[in-house]
């Protein structure tokens, strides 16, 4: 069942992780923020296998590739403004090139990070990161969802790049909903137009959907590379307009991705909500999503724009 | 592969080793000789001596690693690993060509046995912590060499890592720093500062020696040595960058070229007046 308290991505993480310890390979590393990556579940229950790496995110994940090389499966955490974007090159080289079993772990990314303002709002995490072979880039939607994606990121061999969030928003999937790496999860069957997103900006989607007379489809693309071509093509066909929401800069996020499959595969009316090339600012999750344009009230106009 | 514990058969071994570098650099046409000629000796020393590891068990899990941080020296990796049995010495001539598993910075992927695949400087000491932590977790009993160049202790990252091995103690540890004093631009002091190396190492708690590279007794009994102490070490070998070829010694114009045809040949009739000279010692 869904839960109805508001929790976090980042809190479904550190659940996960705290069950993921009877693994002996798991192991976690932070960069100097153990209480914000939600770890003290794990370090209380495994300090041994817990590295403080320090206020040092390239060499975290240096450290983290060495512990991956030799079999354990290391999830290397930190804010998504730091872990990819200050040691980019040591997740080029030394994760993706070696394919060292390395999971990269962002919590407080997109807008949704708020009252910490633009330094602190990783909105360009995934346009750094799509580019490089290899990698898996998962944002999970809701808490039951970041436990799930997290164990199977440790399932799978090779490099992950987990995108959680900070604020606190209801569940969208269930306890016992399914969960793929790779499969596109369709929350809501519907008509008229296809709106994809990933992360808790979800909820959004779905406030605006409530204003609509139709039911539109509405599909929950956790995994944003690879991408599940597949189910959003069986969608986009019926459909035949896309609306693609994300917590993110337009640029390079989950929407080029879609419209990249798209405009190869089947061209149809597309629009991408998201940060409109901007640095964010200080302010409640709700308040900057209105202001740049990425809340429900954005997202009702934009869909009768396209499905006019 | 035969263990070798004279100093002779190890300059002997050495100066084949430089031969091979010189062939397969020129055979390329591109890469870097300075580096890959001043290492020749550690990398003798390593892979003939001091080295646990079994060309036919890659995967062994009791071998040493050794994690070569400045990837663009690989040749001389390439070329030892050859002479110790891990793939046939022709194939070094395929060095930088199309599909090739020499690439022209070392790749994991392709030729088992690289430990790492490193190119982008400041990386490989931190990699290298990683794999002692792991180490270290498993209670295991090999040793984790990394070599490090002098340039790249430019980069905040080498430092980084050096700060981690002392917070987590790693006895297994030993940090190689090849002193060549040379970098792509210049020598070492000019291009930026890189004075007290040893006092620096010191000060981030890890124990240091100093060594001449090109030793092979202080090499193999400073490792040894190394391997006793309880705490990270990190030996700074004062090497030759070019050794062995006169025209290419302490000039950084050689860091990042390859002999032309004649040059090579210059190479190779000093290279074989060496191993003439080496024949002739007791």
């Amino acid at each position: 069942m869904k839960t109805k308290q508001k929790q976090s991505t980042r809190s479904g993480f550190g659940q996960a992780m705290a069950e993921l310890g009877r693994n002996k390979k798991v192991v976690a590393l932070s960069a100097d923020l153990i209480d914000s990556n939600k770890l003290n579940a794990f370090i209380d229950k495994y300090p041994q296998r817990f590295f403080q790496a320090g206020v040092a995110e390239q060499n975290m994940v240096s450290m983290a590739t060495g512990l991956a090389l030799e079999g354990k499966i290391p999830f290397a955490c930190s804010f998504g403004v730091f872990v990819p974007m200050r040691c980019l090159d040591q997740i080029r080289v030394s994760v993706c090139y070696n394919q060292a079993n390395v999971k990269l772990v962002a919590t407080h990314c997109g807008l949704a990070t708020g009252e910490d303002g633009a330094t602190h709002q990783a909105l360009e995490d995934v346009a750094a990161l799509r580019s490089l072979p290899g990698i898996t880039i998962i944002e999970p939607c809701d808490y039951n969802q970041t436990i799930k994606a997290t164990k199977a990121a440790a399932k799978l061999k090779g490099p992950v790049y987990l995108r959680l969030h900070r604020a606190k928003f209801e569940d969208l999937t269930r306890k016992t909903s399914s969960f793929q790496i790779g499969k596109a999860q369709v929350l809501q069957k519907g008509q008229k137009i296809t709106i994809i997103g990933s992360g808790p900006i979800i909820t959004e989607v779905f406030k605006a959907a409530k204003e609509l007379k139709f039911k539109p489809e509405i599909i929950n693309c956790h995994t944003i590379k690879p991408l599940d071509s597949e189910t959003i093509l069986k969608s986009v066909k019926k459909t035949r307009k896309v609306l693609v929401v994300q917590d993110h800069q337009v640029i390079g996020g989950l929407g080029s991705a879609v419209t990249e499959l798209l405009s190869e595969k089947y061209p149809v009316k597309c629009k991408i909500i998201g940060m409109p090339d901007q640095f964010g600012e200080s302010g409640k999750p709700t308040e900057l999503w209105h202001k740049y344009g990425l809340d429900s009230r954005n997202i009702l106009k934009e869909i009768k724009s396209l499905i006019k | 592969m035969k263990k070798l514990t004279k100093i002779k058969e190890l300059q002997l071994m050495a100066n084949t080793i430089r031969e091979d570098l010189m062939i397969m650099l020129t055979n390329a046409g591109s890469g870097h000789c300075g580096g890959p000629l001043g290492l020749v000796d550690i990398f003798t020393a390593f892979y003939f001596n001091i080295l646990k590891h079994d060309s036919k068990k890659l995967n062994w899990d009791k071998r040493d690693r050794l994690i070569l941080s400045p990837g663009h020296v690989c040749p001389v990796r390439y070329a030892a690993m050859a002479r110790a049995g891990y793939f046939r010495k022709e194939e070094l001539l395929t060095l930088r060509k199309m599909g090739t598993r020499l690439q022209g910075h070392p790749s994991r992927q392709d030729l088992p046995g690289i430990e790492l695949a490193t190119a982008s400087l400041g990386q490989g000491l931190g990699a290298a912590v990683g794999m002692a932590l792991a180490g270290k977790l498993d209670r295991k009993k090999h040793t984790i060499y990394c070599v490090t160049s002098d340039g790249e202790h430019d980069e905040g990252s080498t430092w980084e890592a050096v700060n981690a091995a002392a917070k987590y103690k790693l006895n297994n540890l030993i940090n190689i720093i090849d002193r060549n004093n040379i970098q792509i631009s210049g020598h070492t002091q000019d291009v930026w500062p890189l004075k007290n190396l040893k006092e620096r190492y010191e000060a981030h708690n890890w124990k240091v020696f100093e060594i001449n590279g090109h030793d092979f007794k202080q090499i193999i009994s400073m490792v040894e040595k190394a391997k006793k102490i309880k705490q990270p070490v990190c030996i700074i070998a004062y090497t030759i960058p070019g050794k062995g070829v006169s025209f290419m010694e302490h000039q950084f114009s050689w860091h990042g070229k390859t002999p032309k045809a004649e040059e090579a040949a210059r190479a190779l009739t000093e290279l074989n007046k060496e191993r003439e000279r080496i024949m002739k010692r007791k």
